[in-house]
């Protein structure tokens, strides 16, 4: 079950609409992606709380052995 | 609370670092777990590692636990630190260091010097 990097653009920018995200399949098979997000939302914020609101807005997709998504590496910015 | 986030609390209180991951130390099964395995190693500190593939119970109610989705999952006197990602940038950036120091855990000071020299 592979996602496309549109897709998880889009459910990001559900939560983040004015973030900077910047996607990449890392291994080329739909199943292995980078994503740079860069927010304002997140000044403040340590990175895992920053971390787990990006998490939220993929609710469902990475959950278990039965995720659409088995691995996201993510970053997370403030921007300059 | 469920036995199994009682079990975890207990884990994560009585041990000064954890380390859900997939696999062991010695021998990780993911690389993003091999990853941190690694970091720590290299970095001589103590830690207890937690193997999920041997538990469902566990791997699955940790994610509940941390409010975190994936694996591994480091924790320090009890606190969620990070994962993978947060890890190695902690790693890069010194703040592990500061971490480990606040919380009275050794580590080796050279040997984290020269990751960072490595991929600096």
């Amino acid at each position: 079950m592979a996602i496309l990097a549109k897709e998880i653009e889009d459910l990001i920018r559900q939560n983040f609409p004015k973030a900077e995200i910047i996607i990449t399949d890392l291994a080329g098979d739909g199943n292995h992606y980078a994503a740079e997000i860069t927010d304002e939302s997140f000044r403040g914020k340590n990175r895992v709380q920053q971390q787990r609101a990006v998490y939220a807005s993929l609710k469902g997709k990475m959950d278990g052995s039965n995720g659409q998504l088995h691995a996201l590496a993510l970053t997370t910015k403030i921007p300059l | 609370m469920s036995d199994t986030e009682n079990t975890i609390k207990n884990v994560v209180m009585k041990n000064n670092v954890v380390l859900f991951m997939k696999g062991t130390k010695s021998m990780p099964q993911c690389g993003f777990s091999s990853k941190v395995a690694g970091i720590l190693n290299f970095m001589n500190v103590e830690f207890q590692d937690i193997n999920v593939l041997e538990n469902q119970e566990i791997r699955e109610t940790i994610k509940v636990y941390s409010d975190w989705p994936t694996i591994p999952q480091l924790y320090v006197n009890g606190e969620f630190v990070g994962g993978c990602d947060i890890i190695t940038e902690m790693t890069l950036s010194g703040e592990l260091d500061t971490l480990l120091k606040e919380n009275n855990i050794s580590f080796d000071k050279e040997a984290v010097n020269k990751i960072r020299e490595a991929n600096g």
